[in-house]
C-alpha cells in the first residue's frame, strides 16, 4: 500500500501518458508564425507580378491568362511551401529534443497521414484545374484543402489547429465567391492567420 | 465498509505498468521501442515488466518481422481492459476516501 498522495500521482500519469500517446505535442507555434511571414512575402511578390499598379484590395475584372506568370506563381508557391514544411520540421524536432521525445514516433505518423491525405489531394487537384485555365479556383481550392487538411490532423495535436481549419474553410469559401480577391484571401489565410495561430500556441504551449 | 484498498491490483500498483497499460488501451497495438521512446525506460526495464503483464494476461504480444528485423507488438486484452477499469474504479474511490 502507497500513501494516496501517490496513487493521485497515479492518475495524472496515467492522463499524461495517454494524452502523449495520441497527441504530438511538439508542433512548434514559431514555426507557424515564419510560415505566415513567408506566405506573406510570396503573396507581396504575387501582388508586384500580377495586380501592380492597382491597389491590393481592389477587385479584379480581369484573369490572369500568360503562361509565364502562371509559372512564376507556381513557382513562388512552391517555394513557400517548402520553406515552411522546413522550417515547421526543424523547430519542431528542436521542440521535441527539449521535451525529450522524438519527432517521428506513432502519433506523428498519424498526424503525417491524416494532413497528407486531404492536402496531396488538393495539390493535384489545384494543378489539374491550373492545367485547364481555371485559375481563379487555385486560391479559394488550396485554402479549402488545407482547412480541411488540418481538420482532419487535429485530433493528433493541439485542440487550436481544428479551429484554423475552420477559419480556412471560410476564408477559402469566401473566396470561391469573389475570385478578384483571391490574392488577398490567400495571404490572409496562410499569412495572417498562420501569425495570429502561431503566436497563440508559441504562448500557449511553447514555453 | 470494505476498505476501497482492497480492490487495488497489485500487478498495476506500479507506476511504470500502469503507464503501460494505460497506452495499449489508447491503441489497438503499440511496438516496443514506440513504448520505450514514450515512458523514457531502458530496455531491460520496459521487457520486465512488459514480461510480468504478459504472464498475467494483461496483454497479448505479436512477434512479426518488419524487413527481417523482429517487430513486437503489444495490445491489451480484454482481461486486461478490465483489470485497467477496476484498479482505476479502485483508485477514485481510495482518493475519495481520504477526502
Amino acid at each position: 500500500m502507497k500513501p494516496v498522495s501517490q496513487y493521485e500521482q497515479d492518475i495524472s500519469s496515467i492522463r499524461l501518458m495517454m494524452e502523449k500517446s495520441v497527441k504530438f505535442i511538439s508542433l512548434s507555434g514559431l514555426s507557424g508564425v515564419l510560415a505566415g511571414v513567408y506566405a506573406l512575402a510570396g503573396a507581396t511578390a504575387a501582388y508586384f507580378m500580377i495586380h501592380y499598379p492597382a491597389s491590393p484590395f481592389e477587385y479584379r475584372m480581369y484573369s490572369v491568362n500568360s503562361e509565364e506568370v502562371i509559372g512564376n506563381l507556381l513557382g513562388i508557391a512552391a517555394l513557400v511551401l517548402v520553406a515552411s514544411l522546413l522550417t515547421g520540421i526543424l523547430f519542431s524536432s528542436r521542440k521535441a529534443k527539449k521535451q525529450n521525445t522524438t519527432l517521428w514516433n506513432p502519433v506523428s505518423k498519424t498526424l503525417f497521414l491524416n494532413l497528407a491525405v486531404p492536402l496531396v489531394t488538393g495539390g493535384i487537384f489545384v494543378l489539374i484545374v491550373l492545367y485547364n485555365g481555371h485559375f481563379g479556383i487555385a486560391a479559394p481550392a488550396t485554402l479549402i484543402f488545407y482547412g480541411l487538411a488540418l481538420i482532419s490532423a487535429s485530433s493528433q495535436t493541439f485542440e487550436e489547429v481544428r479551429y484554423l481549419g475552420f477559419c480556412e474553410i471560410v476564408i477559402g469559401l469566401i473566396a470561391a465567391a469573389m475570385p478578384g480577391f483571391g490574392l488577398l484571401f490567400w495571404a490572409i489565410g496562410f499569412g495572417v492567420l498562420h501569425i495570429i495561430y502561431g503566436s497563440l500556441m508559441y504562448f500557449r504551449h511553447d514555453q | 465498509m470494505k476498505n476501497p484498498f482492497d480492490n487495488l491490483d497489485k500487478m498495476l500498483e506500479h507506476r511504470l505498468r500502469l503507464q503501460i497499460m494505460s497506452i495499449l488501451i489508447m491503441h489497438d497495438a503499440y511496438d516496443f521501442n514506440a513504448l520505450k521512446d514514450l515512458l523514457g525506460v531502458t530496455d531491460g526495464n520496459l521487457a520486465s515488466h512488459i514480461k510480468a503483464l504478459e504472464k498475467e494476461k494483461y496483454v497479448l504480444v505479436h512477434k512479426t518481422f518488419v524487413d527481417r528485423k523482429p517487430n513486437t507488438k503489444y495490445k491489451a486484452s480484454e482481461r486486461g481492459r478490465n483489470a485497467f477499469k477496476k484498479h482505476i474504479d479502485a483508485l477514485e474511490a481510495v482518493i475519495k476516501s481520504q477526502k
